[in-house]
């Protein structure tokens, strides 16, 4: 058996009067890709946040790679090893598409010479970490497919190369795990296709990805194990083909036959 | 591949680009010779115009680059300015019998020791604004750095008692001018057949600090801390997903833009010999974020340029409105100050309707990768 890289327990989440997480538990194993799936208002992104610090949750237990982590701030987790791409994509839209993928090397450079007296002065440390850093940011654009898009804005590309920016910057702090909020979303099939291709060769390149999904298709095809989440509540976990068949994950996307009258 | 991103210094553009920088240096030199034609008032324009490209280059790191709005912004030049008054006149002494006993001569700061400690005090007021707004955006941000400024004007009007600090609204008076090396500023400087009125030197003193401070503008912005500040004026979750520690990053913005105020401050109250509160009001807050704004905000290029026509154009109004109207209209019909008013409102407003992101905007000249 593999190794767990992230494990959750009994989380749960209310705002007001509305529980809109309750006992949420699962365990990703290390290299897979994990779905996320559930109807609309299900939680899914609810989730998100809240295993990446934007929400604090009011209960749950949090461990990443063993060790247990409190997701009380956001730039702690990312520091921690879970970067995450949004559901209403947020790039950085005034900044180049090289800048934006620097700024997620921010978290992996560390010491005196990237710091404000660096720059001023240009050290010999400076210009070799911020070298550095563009060849990286440059490796994972290419590794995304949109290198040639380096020097422009990033409100000016694509929609499709705007999520594969958004992935990119996420790779380059280097996660242990990639959180994708509905990558898909607002794709055509053939842009789809070329993000299926991507995502498997993230995983087979050793990464681990939890992936919220509304197409189900897409998850069905590509995922390792599923958790459908409705009404805020684990309703079915396993691998997508057990899943597809639990009665309970079929009448919380079509609904039962009484539930229609 | 890379159609502007050619980074490495052997380009021929590069070439262009020194001789550029030694044409521009060297006008910047002769400049006050020039205005000296027409009278020290204009190379006093020059030197003030300089003060303000500093602080309109200080308020861009936080505005422009953070995208923070403060709109009390002149508190670090006051904080700046009465550091160095404090330091440099006999207030301190006439108005505390120990410093008087502990600095017999008076108190006399040395430029090397006020200009880094106008920088660091500022920039902890800096820190010291940045805290209690690290959650604020917008309009709410606006309002209470707007606030914060007034109290430092307030504090400067009413300290003087119990214990007679700043000498309330009279201000301070008798601050020494500044001397470099044994040579004072407040003297003209003879140099063989060449002789620099006072108000010259200080122009040199001044393009050098703000030559200082487009540098460090300059290399900030490209730099992984000046992304930071970028990311967070773009998006602030995205940046704290990106693992940025925003309260930081949004304090050092808050301290070294709070830094170029302070240094810009000492300065001015060396200049002037004078500080009081009324130096410190609202209206310079406003007329800086106008400089910011209008040139383009984030745009060193565009924040020079505006910072110099928006101090500049009014005050060569003031000197000509007058003889320019005898001379047509053969009778004063507005005053100066009403017409610098209305050039200044006029301004604003088609640069907003014609050029929104300002005159230099970020993506075209400054806009580099």
């Amino acid at each position: 058996m593999t190794k767990a890289l992230l494990h959750v327990q009994g989380v749960s989440k209310r705002f007001g009067g509305l529980a809109a997480l309750t006992d949420v538990h699962l365990q990703v194993q290390q290299g897979q890709i994990y779905g996320l799936i559930g109807p609309n208002g299900a939680g899914k992104t609810t989730f998100f946040n809240v295993i990446t610090g934007l929400y604090q949750p009011d209960t749950g237990r949090f461990e990443l790679n063993g060790r247990p982590y409190e997701p009380s701030s956001v730039h702690q987790v990312a520091q921690a090893g879970i970067a995450r791409t949004f559901q209403n994509i947020r790039l950085f839209a005034d900044m180049t598409v090289l800048e934006n993928v620097m700024v997620g090397r921010h978290v992996r450079t560390h010491g005196w010479s990237s710091g404000v007296l660096g720059a001023i002065f240009r050290t010999a440390g400076y210009q070799k970490m911020e070298a550095q850093m563009v060849e990286q940011a440059h490796d994972w654009l290419r590794y995304v497919g949109i290198d040639h898009t380096a020097h422009q804005l990033a409100r000016t590309l694509s929609y499709g190369d705007q999520r594969r920016l958004e992935i990119a910057r996420a790779l380059a702090t280097e996660p242990q795990l990639l959180a994708l909020d509905e990558p898909a979303a607002g794709m055509n099939a053939t842009e789809k296709n070329g993000l299926k291709e991507l995502l498997v060769r993230i995983q087979s390149d050793g990464r681990t990805i939890l992936l919220i999904e509304h197409d189900v298709k897409l998850v069905m095809g590509l995922c390792d194990q599923v958790t459908v989440l409705d009404y805020g509540r684990v309703i079915a976990q396993g691998t997508p083909l057990v899943v597809q068949r639990d009665p309970s994950v079929i009448e919380a996307y079509l609904g039962t036959q009484a539930s229609h009258v | 591949m890379t159609p502007q991103g050619n980074r490495s210094l052997t380009t021929p553009g590069s070439r262009q680009a020194l001789l550029a920088t030694v044409l521009i240096g060297l006008a910047l030199v002769l400049l006050p010779f020039a205005a000296a034609e027409f009278g020290n008032a204009w190379v006093r324009i020059l030197a003030f115009a300089l003060l303000y490209v500093m602080l309109a280059l200080g308020l861009n790191i936080v505005v422009g680059y953070a995208g923070l709005l403060d709109l009390g912004y002149v508190a670090f030049y006051a904080v700046g300015a009465y550091l160095y008054a404090l330091l440099a006149s006999p207030h301190l002494a006439e108005n505390f019998e120990w410093i008087a006993q502990t600095f017999p001569d008076g108190l006399h700061s040395s430029i090397w020791f006020v200009i880094p400690l106008s920088a660091v005090v500022a920039a902890g007021f800096g820190v010291l604004l940045g805290f209690p707004v690290l959650r604020l955006r917008g309009d709410y941000l606006a309002i209470v750095t707007l606030g914060f400024g007034e109290i430092i004007r307030i504090f400067m009007n009413n300290l003087n008692a119990p214990a007679n600090i700043t000498n309330g609204p009279q201000g301070i008076t008798n601050i020494d001018p500044i001397s470099i090396a044994g040579v004072s500023l407040a003297q003209p400087l003879q140099i063989g057949e060449l002789s620099l009125p006072s108000v010259q030197l200080y122009y040199y003193l001044f393009l050098v600090l703000t030559l200082l401070v487009v540098l460090v503008s300059v290399r900030l912005q490209s730099s992984r801390v000046g992304r930071a500040w970028m990311a967070i004026r773009e998006d602030e979750i995205a940046a704290k997903a990106m693992g940025i520690n925003t309260r930081n990053i949004k304090l050092l913005a808050f301290a070294m833009g709070a830094s170029f105020g302070g240094v810009s401050g000492a300065m001015f109250s060396a200049f002037q010999g004078f500080v009081s509160p009324e130096s410190f009001v609202l209206m310079e807050s406003i007329v800086i974020v106008a400089m910011v704004v209008l040139g383009g905000m984030g745009n060193v290029k565009g924040v020079v340029l505006g910072a110099v026509l928006l101090y500049a154009i009014p005050e060569a109004l003031r000197h000509l409105a007058k003889p320019i109207q005898l001379q047509l209209l053969g009778h004063e019909y507005i005053a100066p100050e009403a017409l610098r008013m209305l050039l200044f409102g006029l301004s604003m407003v088609l640069i907003m309707l014609y050029r929104p992101h300002g005159l230099i905007p970020r993506h075209h000249a400054g806009g580099r990768t």
